[in-house]
């Protein structure tokens, strides 16, 4: 194919996508990184609950993550429409190198674990969690134009509840940088972290030219510029030098241990009964 | 647009008995969750709105609709799916949706509501608008926590949730 070859086409359904082997491989690739960094990172948010810094807190970052789960959720369906399996299948026993989430979404909330002293970061959680959302908006607005019309409806849907999200993580990003020196610095400490680590995360992977050439998403340099305009809208002196990414691509199935104790924790439940009817 | 028989007035009549889980009294026709009733003989097919997308009632709705409507004699089967194509939004929630909810303590979403935009609401038991928001994310997905300053009752209300326009 050459480079700046629009193709206009509508494909209005699973069925249809599937007769183009080429699109629909693409379209797979890009869903299931909308569906694995969904799941990611309400998966850590999970971790949480109960653990917040304040009760108000706790209720806003656990309905954030429940909702961004129901999100995931409806990106799997669509993979299970697509012929990928079952939607739990999808979600629970897909090995670490079959994920396509960015890597720093897996990453611990801190040291410790969940039930026995969370020594977890609230500066990484707000950090992750803003640059994160950030980017999702402008990810999905890209979507909402997508040839295949099932994901730009679900991403249109998604964005009604978003900006909610969105929301709270920035007004979490501005007080803290704008509190005691403790919080500044806490916060940019964990920025300057991100910088190194989020470079994957906007990134398409081994099908990025394909996305772009079926018209299932703008192209990744442009996503990219759409984000840090969007990021330095909040945040005043970002840090200096390109985005890097120090473990490597989620992109392409590559991933830390901080993955597999992720899934170990949660399909903990789902690998014991696999029958079991909720 | 084929003429509306019946059996669909029958159908959407029932719709209206059926209550949200979570929101005694409202029903889900109220909510506006119902997009369109299909009737072939006694076949009937309904689609409908998912309201937010994290919501875990949205099973249960599925499964009181298709036995409420299924329990009507001439009806032998019904299926219900939800749809992405029309996306939920707070303005569909119907007129007496919004006094059912009043009864429940629960403010309905402001109107004209833009969105990112800061939002208010009266007070659901006193009707005063001095009011003030507690937390934009309550009990459920898609509720908020207020307070009224007037009665001194805490509340609840629809959080307002509109089609997005990118810019």
């Amino acid at each position: 194919m050459e480079r700046g070859e629009e193709i206009m086409m509508d494909v209005k359904s699973a069925e249809e996508a599937k007769q183009d082997v080429a699109y629909s491989t693409a379209l797979k690739e890009l869903i299931f990184q909308l569906a694995d960094d969904d799941f990611l990172i309400s998966f850590r948010g999970s971790e949480w609950l109960g653990l917040a810094p304040h009760i108000e807190e706790d209720v806003a970052f656990s309905s954030i993550t429940q909702n961004t789960m129901g999100h995931a959720f409806m990106f799997y369906q669509l993979l299970e429409d697509l012929g990928e399996g079952e939607i739990d299948v999808l979600a629970h026993e897909r090995h670490s190198d079959m994920r396509r989430n960015g890597i720093y979404l897996e990453k611990r909330n801190g040291d410790g674990n969940y039930l026995d002293e969370p020594y977890y970061d609230w500066a990484l959680t707000v950090v992750r969690n803003f640059l994160y959302e950030t980017f999702k908006k402008v990810k999905l607005e890209a979507v909402t134009k997508s040839s295949y019309k099932p994901l730009a409806n679900i991403a249109g849907k998604v964005l009604m509840e978003q900006p909610y999200h969105l929301a709270h993580w920035k007004i979490w990003m501005k007080q803290l940088l704008n509190s005691t020196e403790e919080a500044r610095e806490r916060i940019e400490a964990r920025l300057n972290e991100a910088w190194e680590e989020f470079g994957d995360v906007l990134e398409y992977g081994s099908k990025a030219t394909e996305m772009e050439h079926f018209g299932l998403i703008m192209g990744e340099d442009e996503l990219k510029e759409r984000w840090l305009n969007e990021v330095s809208k909040t945040i005043e002196n970002l840090p200096s030098g390109s985005l890097g990414k120090k473990y490597g691509s989620g992109r392409e199935g590559e991933h830390t241990e901080d993955l597999d104790q992720a899934l170990a924790t949660l399909s903990e439940v789902y690998m014991s009964d696999k029958e079991a009817i909720w | 647009m084929m003429p509306i028989s019946q059996r669909q007035v029958e159908i959407r009549a029932v719709l209206k008995t059926v209550d949200d889980p979570e929101l005694p009294n409202v029903s889900v026709a109220d909510l506006g969750m119902v997009h369109e009733v299909f009737v072939n003989e006694g076949a009937v097919s309904i689609t409908m709105i998912p309201t937010f997308a994290g919501c875990p009632a949205l099973d249960f709705i599925k499964k009181n609709v298709k036995t409420a409507v299924e329990e009507m004699a001439w009806v032998e089967s019904c299926e219900v799916h939800f749809s992405f194509e029309e996306k939920w939004s707070t303005d569909a929630i119907t007129g007496e949706g919004k006094r059912q909810l009043k009864k429940h303590g629960i403010a309905p979403p402001p109107e004209n509501y833009r969105p990112g935009e800061e939002w208010t609401v009266d007070c659901p038991y006193c009707g005063s608008d001095y009011t003030s928001m507690e937390n934009v994310f309550g009990p459920t997905a898609c509720r908020s926590i207020l307070y009224c300053t007037s009665c001194r009752n805490p509340f609840e209300a629809m959080k307002p949730v509109v089609d997005y326009v990118i810019n």
